[in-house]
């Protein structure tokens, strides 16, 4: 009876203590944002292996998504004879919710994972013990370009995929099912509210950014530096990423909506 | 000059456990400056565990490691990184950074804590390769080099902040016969010409005893002994002897602890 209670206690202590040294160690990569303008070559050389090496991915599935949006939504409109509505349709699902969604999955899974790897292997290999040694902090060094460059990318890339997708329900609603040209683009630009819609989407986008990148991050940091470990870890990666970001659309769509 | 002044790291007592089991139990070391000081035991008595703590990567639970006078595990976050840049650590890996070039990673120290013109740089890596044999080599990526190779860049990276202290991590292990004769040399040399001090972490004993000027044998978290390669020779303390001589039996027993032979075999029926 009592060993249970020691134990409950135990990893109660244990779940603080390293929520805690998490919050302090994020604190210290964000306050590393600051030396790190100065040398802005690190930023975007992350921006480029996190950023637009993600653009092929995000700009195919933003594409195919949008031309099954102008399918899905033409068919149901079509029966109420609205089919005019389609482009705010369309605009409407990308902007809010399926740009910054699906763009923070997709990230999770093919920027997300390599950071992982790609940290999890430095520890494995010393490296991060090196630069310790060298006197350079990899906080500062490894943690913080990659994370900043993640909160700047999210949001673009959320955006092609957007963008993309608008002209792929375009391509599917116009010019295959011959919906009405001038309605598709007229009736979005109508009806989609720049305060409402797209800044609110920018913002679950940069939300997404910090949280994705950051579990990535950390993750990679953090984790047992053996093969088994550093394996681990990515797949938590990827998890983490897709439950965190799921549930926090659903909060911020709840306070958004309010 | 009292021979306080002559050591460089001074320590006393020092106390580290990893969860239960216990790997320093109260040591005490001198690391004289401008010698070469080995450290030895078998593996798994914390020899790594050494390094880490004299370079402020692991905080022990008791006792001091001073450096020039100062206790490093009382130190700041910013005056360690300040200290560090004055030791240089070769890791049994090399830990050479594996998306940049030779000529990068040995840059690399420099870039990142001088301002110094590109041009110069260059020189100054060309002259660390050039003193490990390398500069042919500065092209190459890390995943190119041969063992002994990577661990001579490391050798170079090390150095490149001219620091006072090398910390050696293991530089014998996993050498061919070439290599190991290149890294004994190479570090000899170097502690003599660039008057650094050398604290060499390593269980090979033949290749140890040949440079050493001081040796400390570590077992079970303790000091067991401690002095020049002759005394470590001639000794006559059993558990000494053992190590130096690596003979199979003696204090240090074959057979892990086990209940009698007779017993654990008729219990299979």
């Amino acid at each position: 009876m009592f060993d249970w209670f020691a134990q409950f206690g135990n990893k109660t202590i244990e779940f603080f203590a390293r929520l805690g040294k998490e919050v302090l160690l994020f604190i210290q990569t964000v306050l590393a944002f600051v030396p790190l303008l100065l040398r802005p070559a690190l930023i975007v050389q992350q921006l480029f292996s996190i950023g637009v090496r993600s653009m092929l991915l995000i700009i195919v599935s933003g594409f195919f998504v949008g031309m099954v949006l102008g399918l899905q939504g033409y068919n149901t409109l079509v029966d109420f004879g609205a089919e005019e509505s389609l482009g705010v349709v369309v605009a409407l699902s990308l902007v809010r919710e399926l740009g910054p969604v699906v763009t923070a999955l997709l990230f999770a899974g093919r920027a997300g994972s390599a950071l992982t790897a790609e940290i999890g292997l430095m520890k494995a290999t010393e490296q991060l013990s090196g630069l310790e040694m060298m006197a350079v902090n990899p906080v500062e060094r490894i943690l913080a370009p990659r994370l900043l460059a993640g909160i700047i990318s999210m949001p673009l890339l959320a955006a092609m995929f957007s963008a993309v997708g608008i002209f792929g329900g375009y391509l599917v609603g116009v010019d295959l099912l011959g919906v009405d040209e001038g309605a598709y683009w007229s009736q979005m630009q109508a009806k989609v509210d720049f305060d409402q819609d797209i800044v609110n989407g920018v913002i679950k986008s940069v939300v997404f950014g910090i949280v994705t990148t950051w579990i990535a991050v950390y993750e990679g940091y953090t984790c047992v530096p053996t093969s088994e470990g550093v394996s681990g870890a990515t797949t938590r990666t990827v998890v983490y990423s897709a439950l965190v970001v799921l549930g926090l659309d659903f909060l911020l769509t709840a306070l958004m909506l309010e | 000059m009292s021979e306080a002044d002559n050591n460089l790291v001074r320590i006393r007592n020092l106390h580290f456990s990893r969860g239960h089991s216990k790997i320093f139990n109260g040591i005490d070391i001198d690391i004289p400056k401008g010698k070469i000081t080995a450290i030895m035991g078998p593996s798994g008595t914390g020899k790594t565990t050494l390094l880490k703590l004299i370079g402020g990567q692991l905080k022990p639970q008791k006792g001091t490691i001073h450096f020039h006078g100062e206790n490093i595990p009382a130190m700041k976050t910013k005056k360690l990184y300040e200290v560090r840049k004055k030791m240089g650590m070769l890791f049994q890996s090399g830990a050479l950074l594996t998306d940049m070039s030779v000529f990068d990673n040995i840059a690399f120290p420099m870039r990142e804590h001088t301002e110094l013109p590109e041009v110069m740089i260059r020189d100054m890596v060309l002259m660390k390769l050039q003193a490990v044999g390398l500069r042919g080599a500065r092209d190459l990526n890390p995943s190119q080099l041969s063992g002994g190779m990577a661990r001579r860049v490391a050798l170079a990276r090390a150095i490149a902040l001219d620091p006072e202290m090398i910390l050696y991590d293991e530089p014998f292990t996993g050498q061919d016969p070439i290599s190991m004769g290149v890294l004994v040399q190479l570090i000899r040399s170097m502690n003599d010409a660039l008057e650094l001090t050398s604290v060499i972490v390593s269980h090979d004993i033949q290749e140890t005893l040949a440079i050493a000027d001081k040796i400390y044998i570590i077992s079970q978290g303790k000091i067991v002994g401690h002095g020049d390669p002759q005394e470590m020779n001639q000794s006559d303390s059993p558990w000494i002897n053992q190590f130096v001589h690596g003979e199979a039996d003696g204090p240090v027993p074959f057979h892990y602890p086990a209940r009698s032979y007779k017993d654990d075999m008729l219990a299979g029926q």
